[in-house]
C-alpha cells in the first residue's frame, strides 16, 4: 500500500506492505540503516526516531500508521553536519559499539527539543526508554549535560 | 606522545551518524534469509520430521544433517562434540534442527512452524546436583567436561589442627546473558569451493578453523570479515562459528548470499550465556584473622557441550583463591554436562562466579570472628615475592592495601558505615556499604598465549600512511583507538596517518582471539613491535634519521617501497621468559601478569518493597599504563553496571531446559534510571611487557561488583545472601527466615 510522509524534510511515498511497521520502512523501503532494530518489541529503543515531534520506538509503530507523519531519523539529524549532541558524544565518550547510538542520541535529541535545560534527573528518565549495554551510561549523561552546554552553538 | 592521551574513538563518527553498517545492514547481492528450526525438548531422539502444507516448500532451500559431509557434522571448539545440526540425538533446548532459507522473509517466517519436528523426549539433567549424581549420564563416562585440582601445601593438616576457627560457605551464581544490543547476524557466500562469511563477531580465525573443518577446504578458500560489531561481552565468542556454518551450509546449496539475523528471542534462548556455578568454602582463620587454609570447590555448569567450559573453569579457579596470600590451598574444580544450551564466554570468564564466593566468604569470616572486613583483608594481602595458589609468584609490584584505602578513603567508607550503623534501627530504609577486593590475569590462560602464538603486523603504503593488520576485532571495547595510539606513538606520526584494517582472514594475520583482556596487553605488545619494525627498516636503510618529521617518513616510505616493493612488519607473540607453566599440574605462572581492584558499593534497601538499589559505586584498580583513560572509564563503568546487573537483576528462568524470560521485557537489565553513580580511579604501575606499561582491563570491571553489593546488603541488613541474582523476594525470604530463627 502506498503511505505518503515527510521523512528527514523530504515528503516521500512508499509502497510498503500492509503488515511492515515504520523500522522496516525506514531501513528496507527508504535503505535507512541508521535506525536500528534490537529487540523488536519496543524495549530497546535502538530503533527510536522522531515521529511528529515525540520520540517512538520505529518497531511498535504499523508503517499504515504514517500517512502524513513528519519523521526524523539519525541520518536527517546528522543531514548538516554533527548535531551538538553528536559533538558532545563524540567528544565525552558517549558511543562505544554504536548499536544504541543512533536511538540514544535521538532520545537526546528529542528531550532538548522539549526541554533545553533538563536535570540529571530529567536526562535519566528521558533515555530509561534506551538501553546500552556498554557504557553504564555515565559517559552518555555527561554528552548529554555537554550538549545542553553547547545549545549555543549552531544547531 | 600517545599512550595515556584520550584519543578519540576513532570510528565513533560513522557510529553517531548511523552510517556504520552492521552486518543487518549491508546490501547483499540476491540475498535471502535463512533461519532455524530447534528442538523444543531439552533431550531425547529426533525421529524424523514433516513438512506441513502451508508456504510453497519447493521454493525454500532446506538444510539437515544429511546435507553436511559425513563425520564433519561438528562446530571446531576444544573438544568436537558440539554438532551442527541434530542428526538423532537431541541434548539441549533450541539445538538447531533443521535450516530453511527463501528469499521473503515473512514467508520464511511462517514456514518455521509449519516444520513439524517428531520427538522422542527423554529425561533432563538441569542441575548440577543432578549432573554429579550420575542418575543419567549425558556426556561421556561421567558427565565431568573437565576436571583439575590446584593444591599448594597441605589443606588437610591445617584442618585437623586445635586452635583455629573454621568457616564454611557453599554459594551460587546464575546464568547471565551478555545482551549486546546487536543480536548475532552473519551473511554467507560460497562461489564454487570458497566461502566467504561477514557478520558480527569476536573471532575471526575462530569462525575460519570451523568452516575449513566442516567443509574440509584448505585455508585460503576459507574468507571471514568481521562487520562492525554492536557489543558482544563474550557472547559472540564461540556462537558466530555455528552461524557461520548454518549459514554457509545455506549458501552452498542456495548458491545465493544468504543471511540470518537472530530475533532477540531466538538469540536469548540459543546462544550462550554465564556459567551458573557453585562454590563451597573451607577456611580456617585464627583468631587474629590470619587464612592458614583454603579449601575450595568450584563447580561450573557447562550446559551440553564442551564449547568453552575447560577454560572458562581454568580462569575461575585459578583466580577462586582472591588476592590473598596462604600457604595452604586447595581448589577443586569440575566443570559438568547439563541439558541447557552451552553456557560459554561472559566477560570474566569464571572469575566473577569463584570471586562472588571468595568475596562473600571474607565478609562472612570476619563477622565470625568479630573483625572489620577491610582489617582482615590487610591481615591476608599477597605481596610482591609471595606465591599464589598455583605457585605462581607475584614478581610485578602490587599494593592491594593502597588500593583498599584509597578506595575506601573515596567511597567515605568508614564514615558512612558509622552513619548507616547508626540510622538503620530507626529507618525503614536500611544502608550498608560493602567492598571486595580482586585481581584478573591478563591474557590467555597457563600456556595459551604459547599456544595461539598470536601475530600482529604492520604495514606502510608509498604516501607514509601506516596500517594495522590484527584479527582483534572492534566490538566497543576500543581496540581500534588503542591500535591507533598504540602504533602512532611507536613510529613518533600523528594519529590520522594511522588506520586499523577492518578484520578479515585474506588480510590480517591470526592475532588471536578478542577475549581475556588480551587484546592492549598482548596484541597490543605485538602492534607496538611490528610498528617499531618498520621505523628499524627505514632507519636501518638509511633513508630515514632518527628525529624524522611526519613528512620525512612518507618520503622514506615511498623511497623504500619503490626500491623493495612493500613495507611491511610482523611480530610474533614471544613468552616472557620468566613465564612456566604446566597443563597437566595446574603449576606455575597462570598469567603473564594480573589487574589488582578494590570496588566499594553503597546500597539502599526498602524494608517495604524489598528493592536493593545501588546509591553509589567506587571502583578503583591498577592496570598498568592507561592508554586511554577516556575509554577506560567508559569500559569500566560498563562492567560495573553488567556486574549490578547480575547481582541484582538479571535472572535467566528456564523451563525444562528452555529460557522463558528471553525478551528484554522479562530479564531485565539496568537502565539509565538504574545506574549509580560509577565513580572510576586508576593508579597506574607501568607492566614491563605490555605496550607502553599497560596491563588488561576488559573483564576485571566484572569480577568485583556482585560480591561488593552483596557485602553492602548484609552489612545493612545482616541478610547473609549466598546467591545471585538476589532479587527482592529472595532478600524478603531471606529476612522473614532470619526472624522466624530468631523467635
Amino acid at each position: 500500500m502506498k503511505i505518503t510522509m515527510t521523512l528527514n524534510g523530504k515528503r516521500m511515498t512508499f509502497d510498503a506492505h500492509p503488515m511492515s511497521r515504520l523500522l522496516d520502512l525506514l531501513r528496507e523501503d527508504a535503505r535507512l540503516t541508521g535506525t536500528k532494530e534490537g529487540c523488536g518489541e519496543g524495549e530497546c529503543g535502538a530503533c527510536s526516531i522522531i515521529m511528529n515531534g515525540r520520540l517512538v520506538n520505529s518497531c511498535l509503530v504499523p508503517a499504515l500508521q504514517c500517512e502524513g507523519a513528519d519523521i526524523l531519523t539519525i541520518e536527517g539529524v546528522s543531514a548538516g553536519g554533527l548535531h551538538r549532541v553528536q559533538e558532545a558524544f563524540l567528544q565525552h565518550g558517549g558511543a562505544q559499539c554504536g548499536a544504541c547510538t543512533p536511538g540514544m542520541i535521538m532520545a537526546v535529541v528529542a528531550l532538548l527539543d522539549h526541554n533545553p535545560n533538563p536535570s540529571e534527573a530529567q536526562i535519566r528518565e528521558a533515555l530509561a526508554g534506551n538501553l546500552c549495554r556498554c557504557t553504564g551510561y555515565m559517559r552518555i549523561f555527561e554528552s548529554a549535560k555537554n550538549a545542553i552546554a553547547a545549545k549555543g552553538a549552531t544547531r | 606522545m600517545t599512550a595515556g592521551s584520550s584519543l578519540q574513538r576513532v570510528e565513533c563518527i560513522p557510529k553517531l551518524t548511523g552510517e556504520a553498517k552492521f552486518i543487518d545492514d549491508i546490501d547483499f547481492p540476491g540475498v535471502i534469509h535463512g533461519a532455524t528450526v530447534r528442538t523444543p525438548a531439552p533431550c531425547g531422539t529426533l525421529k524424523g520430521f514433516t513438512l506441513q502444507p502451508g508456504v510453497p516448500w519447493d521454493e525454500f532451500t532446506i538444510i539437515t544433517a544429511e546435507d553436511i559431509p559425513a563425520g564433519h557434522n561438528f562446530i571446531a571448539h576444544i573438544t568436537d562434540d558440539q554438532p551442527c545440526l541434530v542428526e538423532r540425538r537431541i541434548n539441549h533446548a533450541d539445538e538447531a534442527v533443521l535450516l530453511l532459507a527463501h528469499p521473503d522473509k515473512q514467508l520464511l517466517q511462517k514456514a518455521l512452524p509449519l516444520v513439524k519436528l517428531d520427538i522422542e523426549q527423554g529425561d533432563p539433567v538441569l542441575t548440577i546436583e543432578d549432573s554429579l549424581s550420575r542418575r543419567r549420564v549425558v556426556w561421556g563416562a561421567d558427565n565431568v567436561f573437565k576436571s583439575f585440582t590446584i593444591e599448594k601445601g597441605d589443606v588437610e593438616k591445617i584442618f585437623t589442627s586445635s586452635d583455629i576457627i573454621i568457616v564454611e560457605g557453599e554459594y551460587r551464581t546464575g546464568a547471565q546473558e551478555q545482551m549486546y544490543i546487536e543480536p548475532n547476524g552473519m551473511v554467507a557466500r560460497a562461489d564454487g569451493a570458497s566461502v566467504t562469511v561477514w557478520g558480527s563477531m569476536q573471532c575471526p580465525y575462530y569462525v575460519h578453523k570451523s568452516l575449513a573443518k566442516m567443509f574440509s577446504l584448505p585455508d585460503d578458500m576459507i574468507r571471514v570479515v568481521q562487520t562492525v560489531t554492536g557489543g558482544a561481552f563474550g557472547g559472540k565468542e564461540d556462537y558466530p562459528s555455528m552461524l557461520a556454518c548454518h549459514a554457509a551450509l545455506l549458501a552452498r546449496k542456495s548458491g545465493r548470499h544468504v543471511k540470518m539475523i537472530y530475533s532477540r528471542g531466538e538469540d536469548m534462548a540459543a546462544t550462550t550465556k554465564r556459567h551458573p556455578s557453585l562454590t563451597r568454602h573451607r577456611t580456617a582463620v585464627t583468631r587474629d584473622g590470619r587464612i592458614l587454609a583454603m579449601d575450595i570447590e568450584f563447580i561450573l555448569d557447562g550446559g551440553a557441550y564442551v564449547t568453552m567450559s575447560p577454560v572458562v573453569l581454568s580462569r575461575g579457579a585459578i583466580h577462586a583463591a582472591g588476592p590473598y596470600f596462604c600457604p595452604d590451598v586447595r581448589i577443586r574444580a569440575r566443570a559438568v554436562a547439563t541439558n541447557y544450551p552451552p553456557h560459554g564466554a561472559f566477560r570474566g570468564f569464571g572469575a566473577p562466579q569463584s570471586f562472588f564466593a571468595m568475596e562473600r566468604q571474607m565478609d562472612r569470616i570476619a563477622a565470625k570472628i568479630g573483625m572489620q572486613p577491610d582489617e582482615l583483608r590487610r591481615r591476608n594481602f599477597i605481596k610482591k615475592g609471595q606465591a599464589m595458589a598455583t605457585g605462581q609468584l607475584v614478581r610485578d609490584n602490587v599494593d592491594m592495601e593502597g588500593l583498599l584505602e584509597r578506595a575506601l578513603k573515596e567511597a567515605d567508607y568508614h564514615c558512612k558505615r558509622r552513619r548507616f550503623d547508626a540510622g538503620n534501627p530507626a529507618s525503614p530504609v536500611k544502608r550498608g556499604i560493602g567492598f571486595s577486593c580482586f585481581m584478573h590475569g591478563g591474557g590467555f590462560t597457563g600456556s595459551g598465549e604459547t599456544f595461539l602464538s598470536s601475530i600482529a603486523a604492520v604495514e606502510a603504503a608509498p604516501d607514509g600512511r601506516v596500517r594495522v593488520l590484527a584479527s582483534s576485532t572492534e566490538m566497543g571495547q576500543g581496540a581500534n583507538t588503542v591500535f591507533t595510539q598504540i602504533a602512532a606513538g611507536a613510529l613518533g606520526l600523528p594519529f590520522s596517518m594511522i588506520e586499523v584494517a577492518q578484520p578479515d582472514t585474506s588480510i590480517v594475520p591470526n592475532s588471536g582471539p578478542t577475549v581475556a583482556s588480551r587484546t592492549t596487553m598482548i596484541v597490543g605488545k605485538l602492534v607496538e613491535n611490528a610498528a617499531l619494525g618498520i621505523k628499524q627498516t627505514l632507519l636501518g636503510s638509511g633513508l630515514l634519521r632518527e628525529g624524522y618529521t611526519a613528512s620525512q617518513f612518507s618520503e622514506a616510505c615511498a623511497l623504500y617501497i619503490k626500491k623493495s616493493g612493500h613495507l611491511k612488519s610482523l611480530s610474533q607473540y614471544k613468552k616472557p621468559e620468566h613465564m612456566d607453566w604446566d597443563d597437566k599440574t595446574y603449576r606455575g605462572d597462570a598469567y603473564g601478569t594480573y589487574s589488582w581492584a578494590v570496588y566499594v558499593a553503597d546500597v539502599s534497601i526498602d524494608t517495604v518493597t524489598y528493592e536493593t538499589r545501588v546509591e553509589d559505586f567506587v571502583a578503583l584498580q591498577e592496570v598498568g599504563k592507561v592508554v586511554n583513560p577516556v575509554l577506560a572509564e567508559g569500559q569500566v563503568q560498563g562492567g560495573v553496571l553488567q556486574g549490578i546487573g547480575h547481582a541484582l537483576c538479571e535472572e535467566v528462568l528456564w523451563k525444562n531446559g528452555h529460557m522463558i524470560n528471553n525478551r528484554f521485557t522479562n530479564y531485565i537489565i539496568p537502565t539509565a534510571a538504574d545506574a549509580p553513580p560509577i565513580r572510576v580511579f586508576f593508579e597506574e604501575d607501568p607492566y614491563a611487557h605490555g605496550p607502553g606499561g599497560a596491563k588488561g582491563l576488559g573483564e576485571l570491571p566484572m569480577d568485583g561488583p556482585a560480591p561488593a553489593i552483596l557485602n553492602a546488603v548484609m552489612h545493612a541488613t545482616g541478610a547473609d545472601i549466598r546467591s545471585i541474582p538476589m532479587q527482592p523476594e529472595h532478600l524478603m525470604k531471606a529476612l522473614e527466615d532470619s526472624k522466624e530463627g530468631g523467635k
